[in-house]
């Protein structure tokens, strides 16, 4: 078939360890792969005989059951048509890293006994309101196929237990097909998705009896204040996750509270905002065996009681004796700080992202966080709470620093000194967001010397193309050591001034990166150029106003096919390019957006023939992506297909 | 180099205005205010447009320049929950202010802090004081009925209510009056 044929093509590319796409494995045509189980007298594997190849099938199902992983899965399943059989009938976790690389109907085909599905859809750009709504990456195509599937003869996917997506649009009809279709439903995720309300969660939560889990995590919710809560079965649930933190419109805390008494094997619980801290004592007196807890607001709320006497907070908090993670602090009130302090011995996790708090406050309790791996923290504890963290967290692993200010021309509260001092007290750290106003090369080389186990560094200096504060030269030094003394980095943000130096540095030491954020930097096409020929690992590429080019897209022809997409929006690269681009590769799906569109559906047509505007016209936005079925059919009128 | 010229361009108007980020479901360039407790100077464009939802029909001041959308990268979800909490903050202590109305025999008194923008002001003053208070536009004050509101400021001047940012004007309030219109149409122009 000829589909199988062109991806074939594809999964040479597969052979490169980051494949996240479970067509990735389609090559059921090619010969066997690995010369060592080819003995000279057997046969080719496409001749044999029916009986030896059944046999050799159920023995390859039983082995494959345990590889887990799917790249391990991925190379089995190219060794030879039977493998790929087996393979296929054996895989129970679907990892779909872009919705629109495969079909619905095209997985659903191959993959016959499906227990868990992950689905990634927007490119993180959309984060920053970079692509206009309705954009696409909508569940709704998937849900219809796995649940029609249910429908027919082989009932495919009706064990589908667990569900789990991130950036995808989903509609409350969604979430009840996947309640009504799937009996064994335990598990829904949803991570910065969209389109859904409190309807669909009172769907899930009334009809999915055997539900597990329930995350929303930094979801955008149609607030349309249904009752959700109460939607749960009165006489008990087996929750084991409830996370709500993103929820905004106010929740039936009686009937929550009656929730939590009722789901004894509750572990994880993450309130929303509207839950003040007198509420959150009821809850954790009723549930000390949590091992997660998101606060809610940690403040009095609008009604102060008055004259009654305050509850216990730090006994409460201290009869959790599993707490590890904990999270919330929506509107705190740092008077109720101490109540944490019992707990912050056995923390690992620690997320104070929405909380305003100082240095002082910070000190108040971080000191006893000596098991701390994970902490998100707000830079208004300034440099020296980072310095009182590098002082004890000595364990950590991961680090983010959000701005409370989150604008370009401002004093910022942490510079070069509080990452220089996390660099000298963490030497462990693996990972690191940091936002700041101010930055030098000298601390970045720090970072790179002191922690070289580092896997993500994203730094953001937000003042666009801000120089090293202290000599006035690029950042390019500072990203240079990092790709050259970090030999683990897979995940790499730059930011400042830089030049084409920086791009050669990562083009020349960044094997393994993997995932490359640029954002107003670089001089010119030959940063690109470095990127695409340097990093063969390179995976997800997004740029944003950077002096790109043609010159510099058409020098990665060789690369994209590996990777899961690229992004550029606000550069310099054309029309005529990226038609170029489309042409020679067939299978690559080259999105534009114009820069012109203010996303309400102008026919972008008008622009090139009609009026007879320039064809080298710069694009606004790139997106361009490996598709195995050809361009999306539910493209919105903004977004041109080449 | 026309690229250079665009760069510069956007430094040199960066520092005028600080006020950075879109609404996470606008796809226009379009400023997202910002009420910080910061000692900035900064101008900010005129809040009465701030709730998206509320219908205001006059322009607000100038467009920001040079709004860059989306940086820093801050999520939307999460930046709109740092602000809201922000807001929050500043309810903790009330911020009386007393409320005449020209004819009314005695005074009343209101907290700025449990309103978040004029039109929720307007109205509870509509409702306290039975009277129609009209609509505002930048040029015109109010029109559309015979009141005007207006309010004494940290500077001692009268001043017409809705000039000034939302936050600028709840902290430089001191008290309110409710002027005939005839009376405030000294206040009304430029």
């Amino acid at each position: 078939m000829s589909s199988e044929d062109r991806s074939s093509e594809m999964s040479e590319d597969e052979e490169r360890p980051p494949s996240s796409d479970p067509a990735a494995g389609v090559g059921g045509v090619k010969p066997p792969r690995s010369p060592s189980t080819v003995h000279g007298g057997d046969l080719p594997c496409s001749y044999i005989s029916p009986n030896p190849d059944q046999v050799l099938e159920n023995v390859l199902e039983n082995v494959l059951c345990f590889l887990t992983s799917r790249r391990d899965r991925n190379a089995a399943s190219l060794v030879c048509r039977s493998w790929y059989r087996a393979e296929a009938l054996t895989r129970s976790d679907l990892f779909i890293g872009n919705c629109y690389a495969v079909s619905p109907g095209r997985v659903i085909n191959r993959f016959k006994r499906v227990n868990s599905v992950a689905i990634k859809g927007k490119p993180r750009f959309a984060d920053f309101s970079l692509l206009p709504a309705d954009w696409g990456a909508n569940f709704t195509p998937w849900v219809n196929s796995m649940a029609g599937a249910y429908r027919g003869l082989d009932k495919v996917y009706r064990g589908l237990e667990k569900v789990y997506l991130k950036r995808m649009s989903v509609a409350d009809e969604d979430l009840a097909v996947l309640a009504h279709s799937f009996p064994n439903f335990k598990e829904l995720v949803l991570v910065c998705c969209d389109g859904f309300g409190t309807n669909g969660l009172a769907i899930v939560a009334s009809e999915c009896r055997k539900i597990r889990v329930l995350d929303l995590i930094e979801s955008e919710l149609v607030e349309d204040e249904v009752d959700w809560i109460s939607c749960f079965p009165q006489n008990g649930t087996c929750l084991e996750s409830l996370i709500f933190d993103c929820v905004d419109s106010p929740i039936n805390f009686e009937a929550l509270e009656r929730l939590v008494v009722k789901s004894p094997s509750l572990k994880k619980l993450r309130l929303n905002r509207q839950v003040t801290i007198v509420q959150l004592y009821r809850l954790i007196v009723r549930a000390p065996q949590l091992t997660h807890l998101g606060t809610g607001s940690f403040g009095p709320g609008e009604i102060v009681a008055q004259g009654e006497q305050e509850p216990d907070y730090v006994s409460a908090f201290a009869a959790c004796k599993s707490l590890v993670c904990l999270s919330g602090f929506r509107e705190i009130n740092a008077h109720y700080l101490p109540a944490i302090v019992p707990v912050c011995a056995n923390l690992t996790s620690l997320n104070l992202s929405y909380a305003t708090i100082s240095t002082e406050q910070l000190k108040s309790f971080i000191y006893h966080c000596h098991k701390l791996q994970t902490l998100w923290v707000l830079d208004s504890v300034c440099d020296e709470g980072l310095q009182a963290v590098a002082a004890t967290c000595k364990d950590l692993h991961e680090l983010r620093v959000f701005p409370i200010d989150p604008r370009e021309d401002v004093e910022g509260p942490v510079s070069e000194v509080g990452l220089l001092a996390i660099s000298e007290g963490c030497r462990k750290l693996q990972s690191i967001l940091y936002f700041c106003q101010r930055m030098t090369n000298a601390a970045v080389v720090a970072m790179s010397k002191n922690c070289p186990d580092l896997v993500v560094f994203r730094l953001c200096i937000m003042g666009r193309h801000r120089p090293d504060h202290l000599t006035g030269e690029p950042m390019d030094e500072g990203f240079g050591a990092i790709v050259k003394n970090c030999k683990k980095l897979t995940r790499l943000a730059v930011s400042g001034l830089l030049t084409d130096k920086a791009f050669s540095y990562i083009g020349q030491y960044g094997k393994l990166v993997r995932t490359l954020s640029v954002a107003f930097a670089g001089d010119g096409d030959m940063s690109l150029k470095y990127l695409v020929e340097g990093c063969p690992n390179l995976q997800k590429l997004e740029i944003r106003d950077s002096p790109f080019g043609d010159l510099g897209l058409l020098a990665g022809l060789h690369h994209y096919y590996n990777m899961r997409f690229l992004w550029m929006s606000s550069c310099r690269v054309t029309r005529a390019g990226c038609s170029r681009i489309a042409r020679q590769l067939p299978r690559l799906v080259v999105e534009v957006i114009s820069s012109d569109d203010d996303g309400e559906g102008r026919d972008i047509g008008d622009y090139d023939d009609i009026e007879g505007r320039d064809v080298g016209d710069l694009v606004g936005t790139l997106y361009m992506y490996r598709s195995l079925d050809g361009p999306r059919a539910d493209a919105p009128r903004f977004v041109n297909i080449l | 180099m026309g690229k250079a010229a665009n760069y510069e361009n956007e430094l040199a108007t960066e520092l005028r205005l600080g006020l950075l980020g879109t609404d996470h479901h606008e796809p226009e360039k379009q400023s997202f205010p910002l009420s910080l407790v910061i000692k900035s100077n900064k101008r900010s464009s005129s809040e009465m447009d701030y709730n998206s939802s509320d219908k205001c029909e006059q322009d607000s001041a100038p467009p920001p320049k040079a709004q860059v959308v989306g940086w820093p990268p801050v999520r939307s979800y999460w930046r709109n929950a740092l602000q809201q909490q922000k807001k929050t903050e500043s309810d903790v202590s009330g911020m009386y202010v007393k409320v005449s109305m020209d004819g009314a025999p005695y005074l009343r008194k209101i907290d700025l802090r449990v309103y978040n923008n004029y039109p929720e002001l307007l109205k509870a003053l509509e409702a306290m004081f039975k009277c129609t208070i009209g609509v505002y536009s930048e040029r015109e004050g109010y029109s559309g009925s015979d009141n005007a509101p207006t309010y004494e400021d940290k500077d001692g001047d009268w001043m017409l209510v809705g000039d000034v940012p939302w936050n600028m004007f709840v902290t430089s309030c001191r008290r309110l009056r409710i002027m005939k219109e005839s009376e405030a149409k000294g206040l009304g122009c430029l």
